[in-house]
């Protein structure tokens, strides 16, 4: 045909292919393995950039304007205790939640999540006020959308039921559909939601427009059209981490040291 | 090749630009076009990946079976594209971010892979390499016009810089909606390749066929 095309054998096709094939996957492993620590820095950054975010937006909390000023404590879920022997600022909650003594794993049917392991430990938030008072709960949240897991800042005023914020600060949802989560729009529906009712049953979630009318309807927000499958995604994140094998225990002692 | 490397290198600008004259890399010429900073960086990638993935598909051509050519040229574009990827989200996080995944389908952007089959597997490096820098600069200038156009329009500035004061902020000026989406930029693209074939006549092409009165439905 011209120049440049030389005669076809299986061998030699084969080789050429296994050739550039290692060498562009040696390439590609090796830029990303080094590059790997900046852009982790980077996401942390944009973690804290969005928490900042939050705590602009909260009218209430005044004082705290600087996450320095925020009370950053390690949790263990089961308990629901803090655990001040972990250091939160070595803590790696995806590292902790894949190995044997840090994480455990989500028996499959409470797993809403999508998680299939969670870590022991959790690094929360806590915002009192100038009487020293708790005042806000900032809990990290993630879970499974529909191409990425999806990590959330879930702002919890002092009686651990109202919902008071939903920040997502990561994810790789498709743009225009899935990520509209991340749009104000969406994420000021969250705020002043009850995530538990007077009985104290969990109640928040997306609402599911097949299911017809519930009486969670009032707990609960209205799904992105054509993004079901990640907003359902947020529905089992949010009923897993404030379920029992989330944070359900810190969320009771919480309750119970304020009465 | 008779073309001069000058040739080679401008006649991809006007006379045989890939996004107006071929129309190839409609896509994200739509998507990333909304304010001129994501375009100015989109062009830079596609012109390193352009100029790149040419140099080196025209290095490998004597040694490159016929039969894996195209497994092979998109492989080698597949590496240089998610490398560049990876450098954004390390040293450019915010614009990786608004960027998000058309950075990684620049892969499947046609202007590559055609430059590199159609022009680099048949060329010298450098004649290659210059053929990519032009074809990506060509795109450039559509992708830099048109996303001044819609910045401009859409939200009263350019490189973020606030120039016309827009209504909400007491100034006169009432931003116009529809530039920022999609539609608009297939707007201005549609008025660019109208301009340019005015300018360049025989650039129009010819009609396949030609529209036929409608019939009276007989009964």
């Amino acid at each position: 045909m011209s120049e440049g095309l030389v005669a076809d054998s299986p061998r030699r096709a084969l080789t050429v292919a296994l050739l550039v094939a290692f060498v562009c996957g040696l390439l590609v492993s090796v830029v990303a393995v080094n590059l790997r620590p900046i852009q982790q820095a980077n996401v942390e950054a944009e973690r804290l950039a969005q928490l900042q975010l939050v705590l602009s937006a909260l009218s209430n909390i005044g004082r705290v304007q600087k996450i320095d000023d925020l009370e950053l404590r390690m949790v263990e879920l089961a308990s629901g205790r803090f655990d001040d022997s972990i250091d939160p600022a070595l803590f790696d909650a995806e590292r902790a939640a894949a190995s044997a003594s840090g994480g455990t794993a989500i028996p499959p049917q409470l797993d809403l999540a999508g998680l299939k392991r969670r870590a022991l430990h959790a690094p929360v938030y806590l915002v009192r006020d100038s009487a020293g008072r708790l005042d806000l709960i900032i809990l990290p949240v993630s879970g499974r959308g529909y191409q990425s897991t999806l990590h959330a800042w879930l702002v919890l005023d002092s009686d651990t039921r109202t919902v008071r914020a939903l920040k997502f600060y990561q994810h790789g949802e498709t743009p225009g559909v899935g990520a509209r989560i991340e749009e104000p729009a969406w994420e000021a529906k969250w705020q002043g939601l009850r995530a538990f009712d007077d009985a104290g049953v969990l109640r928040i979630g997306v609402r599911n427009p097949a299911a017809g009318f519930s009486e969670d309807a009032a707990y609960q927000v209205d799904g992105i059209s054509g993004a079901t499958r990640t907003t359902q995604g947020v529905d089992g994140m949010l009923r897993f981490w404030l379920g029992e094998f989330g944070y359900a225990a810190l969320l009771r002692r919480l309750r119970e040291e304020q009465n | 090749m008779a073309d001069s490397n000058w040739r080679i290198l401008t006649r991809p600008l006007i006379d045989d630009n890939p996004l107006t004259l071929q129309i190839l890399g409609i896509c994200s010429a739509l998507a990333v076009t909304t304010s001129l900073d994501t375009a100015l960086l989109m062009s830079l990638v596609v012109v390193c990946v352009l100029a790149l993935g040419s140099a080196v598909v025209s290095m490998m051509r004597r040694q490159l079976p016929h039969s894996v050519r195209i497994i092979v040229q998109i492989t080698v574009i597949a590496t240089l594209v998610i490398v560049v990827d990876q450098l954004l989200q390390a040293y450019a996080y915010d614009l990786s971010k608004r960027l998000s995944v058309f950075v990684g389908l620049i892969i499947t952007n046609c202007i590559v892979l055609g430059r590199a089959e159609g022009f680099a597997m048949h060329n010298g490096v450098v004649a290659s390499t210059l053929d990519g820098i032009g074809n990506g600069l060509g795109y450039s200038l559509i992708l830099v016009t048109v996303g001044a156009i819609r910045e401009f329009f859409g939200k009263g500035s350019l490189l973020n810089l606030q120039i016309l004061v827009p209504t909400s902020q007491g100034g006169s000026f009432e931003p116009l909606q529809l530039m920022l989406l999609p539609p608009s930029a297939f707007f201005i693209i549609g008025g660019l390749i109208w301009l340019i074939r005015r300018r360049r006549p025989r650039q129009v092409e010819k009609p396949d066929f030609s529209l036929r009165l409608q019939e009276r439905a007989s009964k």
